[in-house]
């Protein structure tokens, strides 16, 4: 129709805020509190979004999705939860030791890629680690509705529980923790067994108990459609490679430590993204040309689609070879 | 400005007319001058100052004989209304997102004032005052979507988002193209688009669809739709098919000019924020033909692409029997010079008719 | 053999396929008709499955139901009809635990409506397994009335509560379980052509 036509710029639209409070939880995690930057009230959000953080180091921008796990009914504040990794790409480690209260910052509106199933009679949570992020705040959006939920939390040790205790005392009797040092486990099977009809599981945590929730639903004859998760990949480093953009009519170099997605921002390509882990398909991009092995990390593309060497999900996934054409 | 709301009928005697205003904003749906589908997408973020694109939820001269013409199809057929269960969040999203925008867009004939969940509406038009206390169902007449859509011109599907698909699963459908939502509720985005010929196989619902599930908060997105309508009737509904079909075979060409009208949907979409649902507004603009060629440009295309359109897409939209008639009407104002790109009446620029 | 090969249409258009068993600790088979075929063949591809299956079902004037009960089924019940087993079909869904699978067949009618109660108790609806067998006739709704006419075989037919001639469309409700009939003579009343039986 172009009654004005207007290009979509890339990523979801952005908030200017403020570090409202910074607030340690144990030895690895560190809750960060923002308001706006404006006084106004955040947009609603529903349980399960998250916004994508924007870091200002040095002359270098990380962006970074992180769970929204505040309460959605308070529009005072969005609030996320850090775990700090040493061994990652930086940015956990840049939001611990740079951000103090007071630093402006800009989010990203939210996105929701692991929605409740609102048709749900019941929902299970199963948690490990810094995955109870988007728990906190389904568990707050359902305590509001008079929802029918149960968690069950694994974490490393007492210490590390992030929110266990408060949740614990909160909700005595649909709070179930395990520690693993006290050789505690989830015990799945009697759990999936148990169940009404038209309950719904959902997993936030490691990929190896994402696979194994899956897996043990699919042996119980659960289907697909009621077991839901979420899990952000960071993308990995590895070798340097060169890659031709052919729409922009530029020809760039991946580094070592930054994404495909992440070097053509960097050289001004305007890509499109949303999740810049690998789930919501945003950055898909066509192969023009390859010559090589392409280094697919996503949970976008079939099987097919990474065997075809026609597509690539620049958030996430890299390339060893000669030559690599996109078009871009 | 302030509007002139008219008081007209769009059944019976059929007393709807578009003023000079309403001609010159009318949404007209063809950019060039012929037509196939497309996924034709934009953001829906404004439009020039007094087009239909330029507020979230356009109010027009229509708008208090369009509620009224609503109520009197719910007080007949309540069907045309309907949540499933799980949906009411979304109603609350629906009805939050427009007294928003409402208020916001047009402060001199809606008012909101929020204190917590305290909510006062006000909506001079129709004359409510209303405090209710929000996502309290029992505070409110009847349910958010009905409430907040019985002030609203246009339908309103409200779409789940589960599993990549989107879900027609609340709705309030009174001007409607010819189905039913009581018989499509519940259906995913195939089944509900299964009865349109062409696009399946062109691939245009898989395309949309993948655009449709990534709209994001705060990016609204919009794209225009077409029929043909026999009188300015609205509720062009499948349940009073019986009752209105007949209306089609009054076409004569002494008549065509008043009684054809191009019907045009401005179809928005918003995602909402507390449910993830997705809002799909579908609002419907009526013009007669006689009212559209007073627009040379567009008396001239029109003709041009009700010439060349698909036999099937002729039979779909439901006026392949009177394409001939139609034909012989709008040639009189096809006098064959080309016409300027888009859909804007560009009357200063474009020549009057040369016959 | 009581097999019929539908042919292609829209996507609302249900498409049914052929019974397979799934991992799960308990089963039920609902069917009518002809469609007890379709779970004899079934239970041929595993023994152990019967010992964990409930049967629900509706002979319509055939004669399978002894051998039905002869695979021994942990329960079976003979319904007369389905109005008389849907009560029996809310309490088993209502007291089911997830892992249950849901196994349909027989005619459209049978499948469409125990789809919708096991939907509504919250399997999903790709998730439930059918089998279509024997009769092809439909059910429809009619899109003016409500109303809905069991057992159509023809195109047009008449509406069984209004009265009106509709004609038969492939555009399929789950929520009902009905196909969508449209009144054929609204724009020509009275020029209703001869009914002609589906598929033919």
């Amino acid at each position: 129709m172009s009654a004005a036509p207007q290009k979509a710029k890339a990523g979801a639209e952005k908030i200017a805020v403020t570090v409202s409070a910074v607030v340690p939880l144990n030895d690895l995690v560190t809750r960060f509190e923002f308001t706006r930057t404006d006084g106004a009230d955040f947009p609603p959000f529903s349980a399960g979004a998250h916004t994508v953080v924007e870091m200002r180091d040095g002359d270098r921008t990380r962006l970074n999705p992180y769970s929204l796990m505040s309460d959605p009914a308070d529009r005072s504040i969005y609030a996320i939860s850090v775990r700090r990794d040493d061994q990652g790409r930086g940015g956990s480690l840049f939001m611990h030791t740079n951000v103090k209260v007071g630093d402006q910052m800009t989010l990203t509106y939210p996105v929701n890629l692991f929605p409740l199933d609102l048709r749900a009679k019941k929902h299970v949570f199963f948690a490990g680690g810094i995955g109870i992020t988007p728990f906190k705040a389904m568990i707050a959006q359902l305590e509001q509705s008079n929802g029918n939920w149960e968690l069950h939390y694994a974490c490393r040790t007492p210490a590390l529980g992030t929110y266990a205790d408060e949740l614990a005392e909160k909700y005595a009797n649909k709070v179930h923790i395990y520690y693993d040092d006290q050789s505690q486990a989830i015990p799945l099977e009697d759990l999936l067994d148990g169940q009404p009809l038209g309950t719904h599981i959902y997993v936030c945590g490691p990929a190896g108990m994402i696979d194994w929730v899956h897996a043990t639903a699919t042996a119980h004859g659960w289907p697909s459609e009621n077991v839901h998760s979420e899990e952000f990949l960071a993308p990995q480093p590895g070798k340097p490679f060169e890659v031709r953009l052919c729409q922009s009519d530029i020809t760039i170099q991946v580094g070592e430590h930054e994404s495909l997605l992440e070097a053509m921002e960097r050289c001004g390509v305007d890509a499109p993204f949303l999740c810049r882990g690998g789930a919501c398909g945003q950055c898909e991009t066509d192969v023009v040309e390859a010559d090589g092995e392409f280094v697919h990390r996503d949970h976008w593309l079939d099987d097919e689609d990474h065997a075809s060497g026609k597509k690539i999900m620049p958030c996430v996934s890299r390339f060893i070879g000669k030559t690599l054409v996109l078009d871009r | 400005m302030t509007i002139q709301f008219n008081n007209e009928t769009f059944r019976d005697d059929y007393s709807f007319r578009n003023s000079d205003w309403a001609i010159k904003r009318f949404p007209f749906p063809f950019h060039e001058d012929s037509y196939m589908y497309s996924v034709n997408m934009e953001q829906h973020r404004g439009g020039p100052e007094g087009s239909v694109y330029e507020k979230r939820f356009d109010v027009d001269e229509h708008y208090l004989s369009e509620m009224r013409d609503r109520a009197l199809v719910l007080a007949d057929d309540p069907l045309r209304c309907q949540s499933l269960p799980h949906m009411t969040l979304a109603g609350w999203d629906t009805l939050e997102l427009i007294m928003v925008s409402k208020s916001e867009d047009y402060p001199d004939l809606f008012e909101l004032h929020r204190d917590g969940n305290r909510w006062r509406w006000v909506n001079k038009p129709m004359g409510i005052d209303q405090t209710f206390t929000f996502l309290d169902e029992t505070t409110l007449p009847c349910g958010p979507l009905e409430y907040i859509t019985r002030q609203t011109q246009g339908d309103f599907a409200v779409l789940d988002q589960r599993d990549e698909m989107l879900w027609m699963d609340a709705g309030m459908v009174t001007t409607q193209a010819d189905w039913s939502l009581d018989f499509d509720i519940g259906m995913n985005f195939f089944e509900w688009h299964a009865p349109v010929p062409l696009a399946h196989e062109m691939g245009i619902f898989k395309r949309a669809l993948k655009f449709l599930l990534n709209v994001q908060q705060g990016a609204p997105a919009r794209r225009l739709n077409w029929t043909m309508t026999v009188n300015p009737l609205l509720d062009t509904s499948p349940e009073n098919y019986h009752k209105w079909g007949i209306q089609k075979t009054t076409l004569t060409p002494e008549n065509i000019g008043a009684k054809q009208h191009l019907r045009v949907e401005l179809q928005t979409f918003f995602r909402l924020p507390r449910s993830n649902a997705l809002l799909f507004p579908i609002r419907c603009y009526l013009i007669a033909f006689q009212d559209i060629v007073t627009v040379p440009k567009w008396g001239r295309r029109l003709h041009r692409v009700v010439r060349d359109l698909p036999e099937e897409l002729a039979t779909y939209k439901g006026f392949i029997a009177n394409r001939p008639m139609m034909l012989d009407y709008l040639g009189q104002y096809d006098d064959g010079l080309p016409t300027s790109p888009g859909v804007w009446p560009d009357l200063g620029t474009e020549p009057p008719l040369q016959k | 053999m009581s097999k019929f090969q539908f042919p292609e249409s829209i996507a609302s258009r249900p498409v049914y396929g052929t019974l397979e068993p799934r991992p799960g600790k308990a089963h039920l088979m609902i069917a009518d008709a002809e469609g007890a075929e379709a779970i004899l063949d079934l239970a041929a591809q595993d023994a152990g499955l019967m010992a964990k299956t409930h049967i629900i079902y509706i002979p319509k004037g055939t004669d399978f139901a002894e051998a039905l009960r002869a695979l021994e089924p942990a329960q079976f019940y003979e319904g007369p009809s389905y109005a008389a087993s849907v009560q029996r079909i809310r309490k088993v869904l209502g007291d089911a635990h997830m892992g249950l699978q849901v196994y349909l067949a027989g005619t459209e009618g049978l499948m469409g409506q125990a789809m919708n109660e096991a939907v509504s108790a919250g399997i999903p609806a790709s998730a439930i397994q059918t089998e279509h067998r024997g009769s092809i006739a439909r059910r429809m709704q009619c899109v003016h009335c409500k109303g809905i006419t069991e057992d159509v075989t023809t195109d047009p037919f008449v509406c069984s509560h209004c009265g009106l001639n509709l004609f038969v469309r492939d555009h399929y409700s789950r929520r009902l379980a009905a196909f969508q009939g449209v009144c054929i003579d609204a724009e020509d009343p009275g020029n209703v052509p001869a009914p002609v039986e589906l598929y033919k």
